[in-house]
């Protein structure tokens, strides 16, 4: 079974869908950076948007907008809705 | 003297409050963490005098980003009486967290809570009186920009100050800070009894702009435009004042200076007004450009469309170890390079600052551009002008470009990319004119020394012996055109032209005035000799060289400046000096291989 499958990230979402964050996993720098602006499990988030050639994407957290990296968005496990 | 620290997170508008209670000229930005260097301001409060200190925006006291460190420094290492916390209130749901981790360090503070106008409008309504009382400390509502609140706010602040005759103890704090606090379940008690914030935000405005100016594949272009608009302004308007302030400069050479001069030795009135006067003037004509472009760069960064621009660039310059702002500094450096490398503080890790630095001084500048028409005209026809106008542009790109890959290692940036993108928003005017004249006073308080001196130090190499006629062969500068000879000859540049190099180090501005020097003619004549004197394959070298070299004093002051370190600056220097002298050495001998 491919683990996308049965594992998602905030990276494969589209604009536009929803989730909920089930997991982080990063170092301690980058986990709190992520907690520091809203990034919690369990928290719901949107996708807004996703820049042109693979480039970073738009979340809304609450109150919040962020935009971050693929690379960071790969550690953020999420669950679709 | 008390001590007042102001914390907050980045995109609170703790730099406006700073400013509107010292009315002194802190930066303010809506991009976070914009404050760079600690501002400190002393202002009376309840007829004393106080001590107020500006402390970067951050996330967590706990984090790991530079800003984070240097706030955690400076509680750990200075005793305060006073933190006044600053949080946005539309966001309060999740700035409450770093108001814990100070309270749990047992800070006395007061509670500002910004904003309070967006708040009022998102439809986020809070209990201040209520929040008050479960944190035991004063909370007050508060809007930075207008000043709503603040006499409240100071009031506050003063009685917690008279209340409290100690200071906070760093060392204990620093233990304290040691240990882990898990507060997350304490903000959650409070948002939800004292915070009612509805499901969806009504920031209608925000999300209708950003439909357009975030476009898939409108984005950039809008972006592109605009920039293009902006950096248009500011030259169309700066240029002519520019012109206006030389003309006002010679004015006051020739009807005041030169009359008081005529009775003095000749070498005194050649330091006075060949030397400094003239350094003066080169740095005066900075002024106009430097106030316009932070004027339209405040704006631009106030309104929040520069976290945009990272948004849109960001896929592109990711590549060579950069992020869209960096692209707009480089874009800048089109212009002028001064303001570009200033205008670097908008970044917040340090080793990205300094790749932009090393890559905006290749960008062909408004001054270079100026060296290069005067030889377009001089050595090629019309017809041929505009593709060598376009080749020198893309041969800009191109080392601009081979810079960012060669150092992205050295220089790597280990900072997660992870913004906020603030809702857009109007400076007000007043924030504006703050920022323009803060960086003014900057420019001319750091680089005015530097740059006269280097305007001094030319002046002597081309106008000693004193026996010789100024700027010829026989002077210092031409001892030294013809010592390089080995080095010169291999790409075409003969000792004219390298005294006219060296004469471009102080401003590219003056080249072509140094060349009239040089030649001792001037306009078509100086044209009709040139082109006798050298080939077109020289001139081309010659301008590669311009390209690339060091663009002027001015420049190397600021880079001096902006990192805080002699050693980058003279990577830049020679960085800039060997990449051109490679490039002219291969264009110029592949030239003569291939018979021209």
């Amino acid at each position: 079974m491919h683990p996308s499958i049965y594992m998602q990230f905030l990276s494969q979402l589209k604009a536009g869908q929803r989730a909920v964050i089930s997991a982080i996993e990063a170092e301690d720098s980058l986990f709190h950076r992520l907690t520091a602006l809203g990034f919690r499990v369990g928290k719901p988030l949107s996708i807004m948007r996703r820049a042109s050639f693979n480039g970073p994407i738009h979340v809304r957290l609450g109150t919040t907008d962020v935009i971050l990296r693929v690379t960071e968005a790969d550690r953020i496990q999420i669950n679709a809705i | 003297m008390k001590r007042i620290a102001l914390l907050g997170m980045p995109n609170t508008g703790k730099s406006t409050l700073f400013n509107r209670i010292s009315g002194a000229s802190a930066r303010v930005g809506n991009w976070p963490g914009i404050t760079v260097d600690l501002l400190s301001a002393k202002i009376l409060l309840g007829g004393n005098i106080v001590e107020l200190i500006d402390l970067p925006g951050i996330y967590d006291l706990h984090g790991f980003s530079e800003d984070e460190q240097v706030v955690r420094h400076f509680i750990t290492s200075n005793p305060v009486n006073l933190l006044v916390v600053l949080l946005n209130s539309t966001q309060i749901d999740r700035q409450l967290s770093l108001l814990l981790q100070i309270k749990k360090l047992g800070f006395p503070i007061v509670l500002a809570l910004n904003m309070t106008d967006e708040a009022k409008r998102a439809g986020i309504t809070i209990d201040t009186e209520g929040l008050s009382q479960t944190l035991g400390l004063p909370v007050i509502q508060i809007s930075a920009k207008y000043g709503d609140g603040l006499p409240k706010a100071l009031a506050a602040a003063t009685s917690v100050i008279n209340q409290q005759e100690t200071t906070t103890n760093p060392q204990s704090i620093g233990l304290m800070l040691k240990e882990e606090h898990d507060i997350e379940d304490e903000m959650h008690e409070l948002i939800q009894h004292h915070v009612q914030i509805p499901t969806t935000l009504t920031d209608d405005v925000t999300d209708k702009i950003d439909r357009v100016l975030l476009h898939k594949w409108l984005g950039l272009p809008l972006f592109f435009a605009a920039m293009f608009l902006l950096f248009q302004f500011i030259f169309a308007v700066g240029a002519p004042i520019q012109d206006g302030l030389a003309w006002l400069l010679d004015l006051l050479r020739t009807e005041l200076l030169n009359p008081l001069f005529t009775n003095t030795p000749a070498w005194l009135s050649g330091l006075m007004l060949d030397g400094i006067y003239n350094g003066v003037a080169t740095v005066a004509a900075f002024v106009p450009i430097i106030i316009l472009f932070f004027l339209v760069m405040s704006m631009v960064e106030d309104s929040g469309y520069l976290s945009r621009a990272a948004f849109l660039m960001d896929a592109i310059m990711a590549k060579m170890g950069l992020d869209g702002r960096s692209f707009v500094m480089m874009l800048m450096g089109f212009g002028c390079n001064v303001p570009a490398i200033m205008g670097t503080r908008i970044m917040r890790s340090r080793s990205m600052r300094l790749l932009t630095m090393l890559v905006i001084p290749l960008s062909l500048c408004s001054a270079r551009m100026q060296v290069f028409i005067f030889m377009i005209a001089a050595l090629f026809s019309p017809s041929k002008a505009p593709l060598i106008l376009f080749s020198l542009y893309v041969m800009s790109f191109f080392t601009m470009f081979l810079t960012a890959l060669l150092f992205q290692n050295q220089y790597k940036n280990t900072e997660p990319f992870i913004l906020e993108l603030p809702p857009y928003r109007f400076p007000t005017p007043r924030q504006i004119v703050l920022r323009g004249w803060h960086e003014v006073k900057h420019f001319l308080n750091r680089a005015s020394k530097f740059i006269v001196l280097g305007v001094v130090l030319v002046w002597l190499l081309t106008n000693f012996p004193s026996n010789v006629a100024p700027a010829s062969i026989d002077t210092y500068a031409g001892q030294i055109g013809v010592f390089f000879t080995p080095i010169l000859d291999p790409i075409g540049i003969n000792h004219e032209l390298a005294i006219a190099l060296i004469f471009g180090f102080v401003a590219k501005e003056i080249v072509v005035g140094a060349l009239a020097v040089i030649y001792g003619l001037q306009g078509d004549a100086l044209m009709a000799q040139m082109a006798t004197q050298i080939d077109w394959v020289q001139a081309l070298s010659f301008m590669l060289f311009t390209l690339i070299y060091t663009p002027c004093l001015s420049t190397i002051a600021t880079i001096k400046n902006e990192s805080k370190s002699t050693a980058f600056m003279w990577l830049s220097i020679s960085w800039s000096l060997g990449l051109a002298w490679i490039v002219s050495f291969i264009f110029y001998q592949s030239a003569r291989l291939l018979g021209y």
